[in-house]
This record gives C-alpha cells, sequence and structure tokens, in this order.
C-alpha cells in the first residue's frame, strides 16, 4: 500500500500497533532480567539482587555443553541437507512447468503446514517399523524434512528475481548449462542460499516437537531446556540458557535479513 | 552467401501456430527487419535463430551449417535482448567480456577486447559501474557491446529501441545502422515500429498469425503492399474496396491507395474522385483530410501550404494511376 | 573467436557433452533435480505420514496390550466417547479463539507496518515481527513461565496498582479461572496467542502492501467513515492474509503439546493426548487415529482457504 502523502496514523492505530510491538517484545527482555537474578528457587518479581555468577555455573556445566553441542551437530547438517533438497525443488519447480508442479509445492510445505506432533510421531512409528534405533542421523532425518521449506520459499522467491532472459543471455554468448549455473545462477541465488541456509539452521536449532519423538536418549538443547521446564532443577542456569538462546538466534535472523532485504522478503511464512 | 535460410519452418505450441511454414533467406551483410504486431511470429522466428526454440518442422541453416538441434551457445549468433538481460551481479566491463570469458579467453586479453567494444558504442570508461547504475540508452549499448565483441556473425536484436525515448530512439537508429555499414556483420532486427523498420532495413519481412506477408525492401513494402494486412500496417494506406476500385477503371480488386498520394483538384494524367470531407486534422508539415466517396473513407495528405476544405464540403481528388496498386485476394 | 564458422564445437570433456544432452532433453535434467526432494520427502515423509494413517485402523487388544493388525474403525469410535472427544472440542474451540484473538492483534501492526511505516520504520516493523517470530518457541514459553508464576512479574504488577481483587476475581472464574494463571486456560491462552500470532502479522501485512493507498483515501473521499471504510474496504481485502495466517496460528494451535503441558491446566489438548498414547499408554493406534483428527481439520481449513485465495498472500 503505497500513499504519497505523508499522512500520520491515528491515535488508535499507533497504540495498537506500539502496544502489540511490546507485548512481543517484553517478555523476552524478561528472560535477559533473569539471568542476573539472585534468586534460586522461585521466580520472583522483581529480583531480589543481581549477580554474574550463574553464567560461571553454566559454563560450567557438561550437561549444557553436550545439548549445545549435538543441537550445533544436528543444525548443521539437517542445514546442509535442506540446503540440497530445498535448492533443487526450488530450481525445478521455477524453471520448468511440468505435470505436478503444484504437488511438489505443496509437498515441500506439507511438514510444517502440519503440526509438528505429526511429523513426530509418523516418524518415530516409521523408524520403529522399519526397526531403525533412534539415533543422531534420526534427529537429523526429521529436522531436515522441515527444514527444506525455509531453503526452499527463500529460493523460490529469489528464481522468481532472476528475468528468465539472464540465463537465455548467458546462454547466448556461449555458456553451457554448468558455465551458466556457476557463473550466473548461483552468483543470483547465492544469498537467498545463505539467508535460507541460516533461518534453516535457526530452526533446526530450535526445534523440539519433532525432536521429542525421534532423538531417543540423546538430548539437544530444547530437549535439555524443556525437561527443565517441565522438572526444574536449577532454574538460575536454564535463565542463562535461555537468555544465550535468544542471543544466538537473533544472529542467523539479521544477517538472513541483511541478506535478502533488496527485494524478496525473508519468507518468514516459512517456519 | 546466405548467412540465415528457413525453409518451411513452423513452431507450434500445441495447437497454437507461432510460426507456420515460413521461407527466409538473409543474406550476408544485410540489415534484415521482421516487423509485425506482437504475437505475430516474428519474435519466436528470431528464437529460432538464436537457438532458443526448436522448430516442430522444417530446416534452419546459418551459413550453409545445420542449425536445429544445436544449442544457443555453440551458435555463432548474438542477441540483444528486449530487457537487455544484463548480469546485475557483474560489472559492465565483466558483463561484456562475459562471452569471451566463457569461451576460455584469458583475462587481459578479454578485458581489453571489452573496453574496445565498450569504447566502440561510446561509453569508454563505464566498464566499472554496475548494469543498475546506467541508464536505459546506456544499458542498451552496453548489451550490443555484450553481443559484439564476440564478433558474431549473425546479431540478433529484439525490439531494441522498443524502451528507449523518442529523441534517443532516433540517434540509436542511425548508429546502429553506420555500427552495421563498418562492421559488415548480418543484423536481424524485430521490431512492431513500421517507421523503424523502414528506415533502417535493407529489406523487411511482414508478419502477420505466424507467416511472412510479404517480404521486400522497404520501398516495395510502403508502396506495393500485396496484402491487405501490410497496406494497413505499414504505414497508412487508404484500402479500397474492390466497387471503387472498379468505377475507376482497374478492375474488381481491393486497392492500396498511400494518402500522400492524393492530392487536392484535378491534373493531366490523373484519375479523379469526389467526396465529402468528413474530417480534417492539422499536422504540422501537413494535413489529414479524411474524405468520404462511394462509400469508402479515404485520407488524402494537404501540404500546409494548401488551403484545407471546410468539413461537409465536397471536393474533387485526383491521384497518378501507378500510385494506385491492385492486391491479391481480400485478405 | 573462429569466425569463420557458424556453428562452434562442443567444450570438450564430459561436462560439454553433458551439457548437450540435458539441453537436448530437459526432461532428464527435471527427473534428476526432482529425484532427491521427492525421494526424501515423497518416499521417506509421505510414507510416514501413510504408515501413521494406518494404524489408526488397527487397534489395540486391551488385555496383552498388543497391537491387533486387522481393519477395524474401532479406533475411530473411541474418539467418541465423551472424554476424548472433549479433548478435541476443547483443542478446536481454544485453536479457534487464539485465531481470532491473535487477528485482531495482529492488525493493528500490520496495517501501520503497510500503510505508514517508512524507510528506517519500516524495518524496525519488519525486525521487530520478525525476531520474537524466530527466536527460540522454548525460550518464550519459559518467559511466560516466569511471567505467569504466582511470585512473577504479573501478580507484582495488579499489587501496585491495587488491583490484586481484580486477578484474584478472574482466576476465581469458573472454566478460564485457577489457582494461579500460570494453571489456567487463561494463561494457556495468553501464550498460544504469544506465540503463534506473530505468524498471523506478515501474511496480513503482505496483503495490505498491495492495497493501492489511494483505495482508502477514495473510499473517504466518498463520504465512507473509518468505521464504514475498515468494514467494506480494508477488511475484505485484509482478509486472504488473514486467512493465510490463520493457517498458521490454527495448526500450530491444534497440535501443540508442550504449552498446554507446562502451562495450563491438567486437562488434556490433541497434542498432550497424541504424546500420552503413543508414550505412556503404548496405544499407538488410538495415538494415530488422534493425530488424523488435525489432518482432517487442516485439510478442510487448506481446501476453503484455497477458495478463497490466501495462497497467494503466503
Amino acid at each position: 500500500m503505497r500513499s504519497d502523502k505523508n499522512t500520520s496514523a491515528p491515535l488508535g492505530l499507533k497504540v495498537a500497533a506500539g502496544a502489540g510491538l511490546l507485548f512481543l517484545h517484553l517478555p523476552i527482555l524478561l528472560i535477559f532480567l533473569y539471568a542476573f537474578t539472585t534468586e534460586e528457587k522461585s521466580y520472583q518479581f522483581p529480583p531480589p539482587g543481581y549477580t554474574l555468577k550463574w553464567f560461571a555455573a553454566a559454563w560450567n556445566r557438561p550437561d549444557v555443553w553436550d545439548a549445545l553441542g549435538l543441537s550445533v551437530r544436528v543444525a548443521s547438517i539437517s542445514t546442509a541437507v535442506a540446503l540440497v533438497l530445498g535448492t533443487l525443488c526450488a530450481a525445478a519447480v521455477s524453471r520448468t512447468r511440468f505435470f505436478g508442479r503444484e504437488a511438489v509445492s505443496l509437498l515441500v510445505i506439507l511438514p510444517i503446514a502440519l503440526p509438528g506432533i505429526i511429523t513426530g510421531i509418523a516418524l518415530r512409528s516409521a523408524f520403529s517399523f522399519v526397526d531403525i534405533p533412534f539415533s543422531f542421523w534420526t534427529i537429523v532425518l526429521g529436522h531436515a524434512t522441515f527444514c527444506v521449506v525455509v531453503v526452499y520459499n527463500n529460493a523460490v522467491a529469489r528464481f522468481r528475481r532472476i528475468s528468465g532472459s539472464l540465463v537465455e543471455a548467458s546462454m547466448d554468448l556461449g555458456a553451457d548449462g554448468f558455465q551458466t549455473f556457476r557463473y550466473v545462477i548461483l552468483p543470483n541465488i547465492g544469498t537467498a542460499l545463505l539467508a535460507g541456509g541460516m533461518l534453516a539452521f535457526a530452526l533446526s536449532f530450535d526445534e523440539v516437537i519433532v525432536t521429542t519423538f525421534t532423538a531417543g536418549q540423546q538430548s539437544t538443547l530444547p530437549i535439555w531446556m524443556l525437561e527443565e521446564l517441565v522438572r526444574p532443577r536449577q532454574r538460575p542456569v536454564t535463565n542463562v540458557v535461555a537468555m544465550v538462546v535468544v542471543l544466538v538466534t537473533f544472529l542467523p535472523i539479521l544477517a538472513a535479513y541483511y541478506l535478502t532485504r533488496d527485494g524478496d522478503q525473508v519468507a518468514g511464512s516459512g517456519k | 552467401m546466405t548467412a540465415v535460410l528457413f525453409q518451411q519452418v513452423s513452431r507450434h505450441f500445441g495447437a497454437v501456430r507461432a510460426v507456420d511454414s515460413v521461407d527466409l533467406a538473409i543474406a550476408e551483410g544485410e540489415f534484415f527487419a521482421m516487423l509485425g504486431p506482437s504475437g505475430s511470429g516474428k519474435t519466436t522466428c528470431l528464437r529460432l535463430m538464436a537457438g532458443f526454440e526448436q522448430p516442430t518442422g522444417g530446416h534452419i541453416e546459418i551459413f550453409g551449417e545445420t542449425a536445429e538441434g544445436v544449442p544457443p551457445y555453440r551458435r555463432n549468433v548474438n542477441t540483444v535482448f528486449q530487457d537487455y538481460a544484463l548480469f546485475p551481479h557483474l560489472s559492465i566491463l565483466e558483463n561484456v567480456a562475459y562471452g569471451l570469458m566463457v569461451k576460455g579467453v584469458g583475462k587481459a586479453e578479454r578485458l581489453k577486447a571489452a573496453e574496445e567494444a565498450l569504447a566502440m558504442v561510446k561509453l569508454p570508461g563505464y566498464g566499472t559501474r554496475r548494469p543498475g547504475q546506467l541508464s536505459g540508452g546506456q544499458r542498451q549499448r552496453v548489451a550490443l557491446a555484450r553481443a559484439l565483441v564476440n564478433r558474431p556473425r549473425v546479431l540478433l536484436l529484439d525490439e531494441p529501441l522498443g524502451a528507449l525515448d523518442l529523441k534517443l530512439r532516433e540517434q540509436m537508429q542511425e548508429e546502429l545502422k553506420s555500427l552495421q555499414k563498418s562492421l559488415g556483420i548480418t543484423f536481424v532486427f524485430v521490431t512492431h515500429d513500421q517507421g523503424e523498420a523502414l528506415s533502417m532495413a535493407d529489406r523487411i519481412a511482414v508478419f502477420s498469425e505466424g507467416r511472412i506477408q510479404q517480404l521486400g525492401t522497404p520501398e516495395e513494402v510502403y508502396k506495393r503492399p500485396k496484402t491487405r494486412f501490410v497496406a494497413d500496417f505499414v504505414g497508412s494506406s487508404n484500402v479500397l474496396p474492390p466497387d471503387f476500385v472498379e468505377s475507376l477503371g482497374f478492375g474488381r480488386h481491393h486497392a492500396s491507395l498511400r494518402p500522400e498520394a492524393i492530392t487536392l483538384g484535378d491534373g493531366p494524367g490523373r484519375k479523379q474522385f469526389s467526396g465529402r470531407v468528413t474530417a480534417s486534422s492539422f499536422l504540422g508539415a501537413a494535413s489529414r483530410v479524411t474524405v468520404e466517396a462511394n462509400g469508402a473513407r479515404i485520407a488524402a495528405m494537404v501540404p500546409a501550404s494548401t488551403a484545407v476544405p471546410a468539413e461537409g464540403a465536397t471536393v474533387t481528388l485526383s491521384f497518378l494511376p501507378e500510385d494506385l496498386h491492385t492486391m491479391d485476394g481480400a485478405q | 573467436m573462429n569466425a569463420d564458422t557458424s556453428i562452434l564445437s562442443r567444450r570438450t570433456g564430459a561436462l560439454g557433452q553433458l551439457s548437450d544432452t540435458f539441453w537436448r532433453k530437459p526432461k532428464i535434467l527435471l527427473f534428476l533435480m526432482l529425484t532427491p526432494p521427492l525421494l526424501w520427502l515423497g518416499v521417506i515423509y509421505l510414507g510416514s505420514l501413510f504408515a501413521l494413517l494406518l494404524q489408526s485402523f488397527f487397534s489395540i487388544d486391551d488385555f496383552s496390550g498388543l497391537i491387533n493388525y486387522d481393519f477395524t474403525l474401532d479406533t475411530y469410535r473411541q474418539l467418541l466417547i465423551p472424554s476424548n472427544f472433549d479433548i478435541i472440542l476443547r483443542t478446536v474451540v481454544m485453536a479457534a479463539l487464539v485465531t481470532l484473538a491473535s487477528a485482531a492483534i495482529a492488525f493493528p501492526i500490520a496495517y501501520y507496518a503497510a500503510r505508514y511505516a517508512r524507510g528506517k520504520w519500516k524495518v524496525i516493523f519488519y525486525l521487530g515481527v520478525m525476531l520474537p517470530l524466530w527466536s527460540s518457541y522454548l525460550v518464550k514459553v519459559y518467559a511466560w513461565k516466569l511471567i505467569l508464576a504466582k511470585e512473577g512479574i504479573l501478580t507484582w504488577i495488579f499489587a501496585k496498582l491495587h488491583l490484586t481483587w481484580l486477578l484474584d476475581a478472574w482466576l476465581s472464574l469458573p472454566v478460564i479461572g485457577g489457582s494461579s494463571l500460570s494453571i489456567s486456560y487463561t494463561g494457556t491462552f495468553i501464550v498460544f496467542i504469544y506465540v503463534w500470532m506473530p505468524f498471523m502479522i506478515l501474511p496480513i501485512q503482505a496483503a495490505l502492501e498491495r492495497v493501492p493507498g489511494n483505495l482508502i483515501e477514495a473510499s473517504a473521499d466518498l463520504g465512507g467513515n473509518p468505521a464504514q471504510t475498515f468494514r467494506h474496504v480494508l477488511f475484505p481485502l485484509a482478509l486472504p492474509g488473514i486467512i493465510a495466517g490463520s493457517i498458521f496460528t490454527f495448526s500450530l494451535t491444534l497440535g501443540d503439546y508442550i504449552i498446554p503441558q507446562i502451562i495450563g491446566s491438567s486437562r488434556l489438548f490433541i497434542g498432550q493426548a497424541v504424546y500420552a498414547q503413543q508414550g505412556t499408554a503404548g496405544n499407538i493406534p488410538l495415538a494415530a487415529a488422534f493425530s488424523v483428527v488435525p489432518i482432517v481439520i487442516m485439510g478442510l481449513y487448506l481446501w476453503m482457504a484455497k477458495r478463497q485465495g490466501a495462497f497467494d498472500a503466503l
């Protein structure tokens, strides 16, 4: 919606929009405050005092490090798989028209359109059906499945922006299919893929619902947090971990935004 | 030698006959225009030459070599695209050097060639900029340089002047023409602008509905249109109905008559008819007067030096018999 | 280069040959590109879904606890017994309420971002929505556990404002109340909105971005007051975006089992029922039948949304 006039918004709208944004951000800011509280046993507000000691406590917890390490490894490999599958799918769907094109895009979106618990339980029962023991790879399999769509969305949006005549121009100038891919297509979709990859990483890093069904005994960082939520053991450490998780996920999202800001939006609907 | 040869070439998309049994022979060094409205098949013909489309029937040769089944990247033919299709991620110099780069020409050599090509299109020193920083006219020149640096045997131009404003377009027309003369490369030019085709081309093929309606020099096509379509599309010829033509003593045919061939009043050796003035409009150097005669609406160009008759007045008009061209059929 | 030939020879090596083959037969390339994703998503993922669907037509032997592999609709019949049907009803009502409330809160943000925010503010609004949307789900739930706790900030604010009586009165209400906000439906509702509402903003904003600004001026010009303009111009134009957003809020609420487990009363939602049936109860067929419910509901919902043209706003 473009209005050339510099009209200012009605006060009611300003207040409602501002309040909505505050509603979204204040709870996250509160996490930051709680990371410094001296209170151990409850969620008392305002905190009775402030301390940095929980950062040290969290730093020295091997279970936190193990969970973090697993999450990073799972997210890296899932992202790599999603990048390959999502890009292939996006290229096929946007470069050619073929029978069943719509079905392919629906198939890609399905793992996030359906509630995560369904994906989770379906994979779990399939694993037990064919006797695959839970492992690192079963987690990756689940994560890659729903990460594909994020890469796909970003890549499709970018493919749509590359005018078809660029590819033709490249071929016209003597570049064969592989040269065209390397010198024209890849440089033009590169940032979109990077953005998609970062979002896929953030998505995988944070995923808990599917993971509970595919992880077996291992805990990723979200699984670790879920256990702390259900049966709190050391609340202040959880507070610190929560704050670190917020900060860590902000980075790829900001990066993804700056990579794709000219034109195509980071497909937020892709989560 | 024949640069491009089409023998009964067709390109059908399902039931749509984009190009239908076209025969064409473009000579080496010729400036050839393909003229027609959108959807007439002219652009598809260009894409068949470039290799972006494959014929569903017929045979194509480029300098005597069979072209069907040969990918665009293996044809020594280059294209200037309608939207220029400059690579947004490359600098102007890299854009121009692209064709040489993918063919494996060394860096120093290809950049030197690209600089020269840019100088040729009067954009020396623009190499470090990005396509987004150039104006439409400048981008057009870059697209031209990018194609010409490969020394193609045929240069295809797809409505290259369509996006430019009038002044720039006229200037580019002259430049293209002189560039073509000095390089001696065969140019094949697609346009829907008849003025552009008439002023630049050595020969014109007029397309309609996937077929060539007429192929000839600009003068032939303009003065002696073979079909009603050509008469209508090229310039603004009067198409006279058979009754009218018969009454003037030419036999029962459709015929074309250029407005500027008609004068007010009679003269020696001229055919004359009378009609009632229904409209007139002042165009600067001349006025266009529309007359109703024998049930036909006929336009005549009256020089500014002559008084324009009032609307409703009955006037006598005349023309030289050789300016009237009868046409085959009633197309 | 070799200016005397019109057809150049192909690039040497396997790649040149392969490139020519792909150019001549693009279907081969398409096939190669689609095979890996389709194997993964079409075979592994859809296969698992179908296997799950299949299990819902089996039943469990009440005595041995083993799965009885005979085709039966008994498991679906179990969904209709009151305690199970209540779970479904409760979840659907909650999802619907969450969707409506999310639309109401999201609309002003989306409208402001689409129509008034410019330059720097546009970026602030965009990131202001994206960051919470992508923030860790569990951290967000955790934040609300802190907020809604009896000793937490909300209780403190009510006390500071001398409104504790209001909070107590609300909590004493039947159904929506409870002994504390963190174990009431009210709490569950708030957290659901908080977590899923951002998914509503971007589609609405996208739909509104497509409305020419002068359309609103035209309506005002034709004498429409703001309420009329909203009802007859803005709302219908934003509707595809709202529906697109609601696909997310609705679907995500339907399948969630963590939020109601952490913040809420002990009464189950569909997700929790699925989790409990497949886990502790070991009744995979019933869990499968339960999970078919959101699939069917979402299928119907997507079908209706498609008819409304909501997918263009995604």
